[in-house]
């Protein structure tokens, strides 16, 4: 599995208040979250997003409330990936159960800009910038996640198992 | 090697004679616990399952605490389908308008869960039970929805930071000050993925509700949970709350930290954690001239009893500074009405601020005090991140019900000690 796109580049401690507003929580329809999404920090985000694109961020992105409603707000929108040099762990749980890829990998997340091309293969954990001619290797998820990965989220596993 | 005291309650939930950090295990769970915000997706998530039925109608407490009463149409379509959902599945424990309080608040008052036990919640507050020597932790709605059905979740087990409690509390310093310190200390990423474990002989000098509020806001250090060992004041506290067979767990004395601190409560001063992160700390004297236009006393953090008593001790007899909006959160319909028989309402409303039922309201910027652009509050919430309460050009102070009592009578954040106290 691959993912290719565009970079949006964020800053330490993405919090999911500022990823999904809580004024918007009132809803739980993906299409309509991502209407909103990031919308604090970066208004213009929802305009320039294209399906396939990356996120890229520093430490302890997804800090804060356990609303699943944050990484279903970045899936929604298209994004294909997120990398970051630390997630907090609630936000961590919530994109691997519900087939958000994610990758810690501190090197990319310093190595790439906003608005660079990065092309991931999922399956080597490697992170190429293609803009900047650099790679990475991302952290390799433990068995027992990439089964939860495999089966694009924890409810299939379960029903699989 | 020795186990922590969360390795400990991990391990024998998992059916293991011990485990380590970083192993992955399944846990079997006491309770689970959702909210009208977490719930619904929850409950989406479970149509998914080939097997739909709950595991233990009597281990799922559903709270509806969020836009309660409700503030408009969609929200009311969320506890609507909660309501269904408890109705069609039994559910022993949900509570709606009338019954409710705050989630965090509500369940160890009607002793829903005990020392010993295991518990998730699709609320990252979730990690406040650690203060009755359980093991417990925030997790997303699909988490919820697995538990609710398997009776069971995945973790990872945690390593964990030690932090010695020393001495005694100076007046007006109280357990908030004492999370927000440490918090300002190691960074909202300090814990990350760990335990935060309290020990010490200072622990004593802390009461229930200084304890519920550090365990609160471990999450707001990454943490995965914090816990606290269980004393008399703990066993005092279940036996009056519940009738559920409690189990006192230790860390082993050869048990491994990562990191290992010392607080000192008798060094502590009132905290406020200044915009936008809750490790942005400083002690009151610190703070300089920050006028202010609202004050929110209540939630999850502090919104329990001994929290409204002490706002009213300091409001008694005087007069909420002009331009400044007070509003007071008890956190339970028990908390409501303490505050009712003891003349705490009375008190509020001379002074000129308002109080409202229990519900999160103000502190996630759903309702009761939503602020516009521009303003600035003084809050005993857990988080001041950007737009938290309102307009993303609002800011919030975070602090304890003394300071936020006391800012609420000078329009400016102060310590009690300036009105003479």
């Amino acid at each position: 599995m691959k993912a290719c796109g565009t970079v949006h580049k964020y800053g330490d401690n993405v919090d999911t208040d500022v990823i999904i507003p809580a004024r918007y929580l009132n809803s739980s329809d993906p299409a309509e979250l991502a209407k909103n999404c990031m919308e604090d920090i970066d208004k213009d985000f929802v305009n320039r997003v294209k399906p396939g694109d990356i996120m890229v961020a520093k430490k302890n992105f997804g800090c804060g409330s356990s609303r699943e409603h944050a990484p279903i707000a970045i899936k929604a929108s298209g994004i294909s990936c997120v990398i970051a040099e630390t997630f907090a762990r609630i936000f961590y749980r919530n994109a691997i159960n519900i087939g958000l890829p994610i990758i810690e990998c501190p090197e990319a997340a310093d190595g790439i800009d906003a608005g660079d091309t990065v092309e991931i293969d999922f399956d080597s954990g490697m992170i190429y910038n293609r803009t900047k001619g650099t790679e990475f290797k991302g952290q390799a998820f433990p068995p027992f996640m990439q089964e939860i990965i495999r089966n694009e989220g924890l409810i299939n596993y379960i029903n699989n198992k | 090697m020795g186990m922590t005291m969360t390795q400990k309650i991990l391990a024998y939930h998992a059916g293991l004679d011990s485990v380590e950090a970083g192993q992955l295990i399944e846990a079997d769970l006491d309770l689970v616990l959702g909210n009208d915000v977490t719930t619904p997706v929850a409950i989406h998530e479970m149509e998914k399952f080939h097997k739909k039925e709950v595991f233990d109608k009597t281990k799922i407490a559903l709270v509806m605490d969020h836009f309660t009463p409700n503030k408009d149409i969609k929200s009311a379509e969320h506890c609507k389908c909660v309501r269904q959902f408890s109705a069609e599945n039994e559910i022993v424990n949900f509570f709606d308008v009338g019954a409710m309080g705050i989630e965090h608040a509500l369940l160890p008052e009607k002793g829903l869960i005990v020392a010993g036990e295991t518990c998730i919640g699709a609320d990252s507050h979730t990690c406040t039970y650690g203060a009755l020597g359980a093991f417990s932790t925030g997790v997303g709605s699909t988490d919820m929805a697995a538990g609710m059905v398997t009776g069971k979740a995945w973790f990872k087990v945690p390593s964990a930071i030690r932090f010695n409690i020393v001495g005694e509390k100076a007046k007006w310093v109280s357990g908030k000050d004492v999370i927000l310190h440490i918090i300002g200390m190691i960074g909202v990423d300090g814990a990350l993925y760990k335990s935060m474990e309290f020990v010490g002989e200072g622990i004593k000098n802390l009461t229930m509700d200084d304890r519920f509020t550090i365990a609160n806001m471990a999450i707001e250090a990454g943490a995965k949970n914090g816990i606290f060992p269980v004393d008399e004041l703990t066993e005092e506290y279940m036996k009056a709350h519940s009738t559920k067979t409690y189990t006192k767990y230790e860390a082993d004395a050869d048990a491994v930290y990562d990191e290992e601190y010392t607080i000192d409560l008798s060094t502590l001063k009132p905290t406020v954690a200044f915009p936008h992160l809750p490790e942005n700390t400083k002690p009151i004297d610190e703070v300089g001239e920050i006028k202010i236009d609202q004050v929110v006393i209540g939630s999850c953090t502090n919104g329990r009893i001994s929290d409204i008593r002490i706002a009213a001790e300091i409001m008694k007899g005087r007069k909420v500074a002009d331009g400044v909006r007070v509003i007071v959160i008890p956190g339970t319909q028990e908390v409501y009405l303490q505050a009712i028989e003891e003349g705490l309402m009375t008190i509020f409303v001379r002074a000129g601020a308002i109080v409202s039922t229990p519900t999160c309201g103000p502190c996630l910027g759903g309702h009761m005090g939503v602020m516009a652009a521009g303003e600035r509050a003084v809050s005993t919430t857990n988080r001041n991140f950007v737009g938290r309460m309102g307009h993303v050009d609002s800011e919030v102070y975070l602090a304890s019900p003394a300071v936020a009592a006391a800012s609420a009578i000078t329009g400016k954040i102060s310590c009690p000690c300036e009105l003479g106290l």
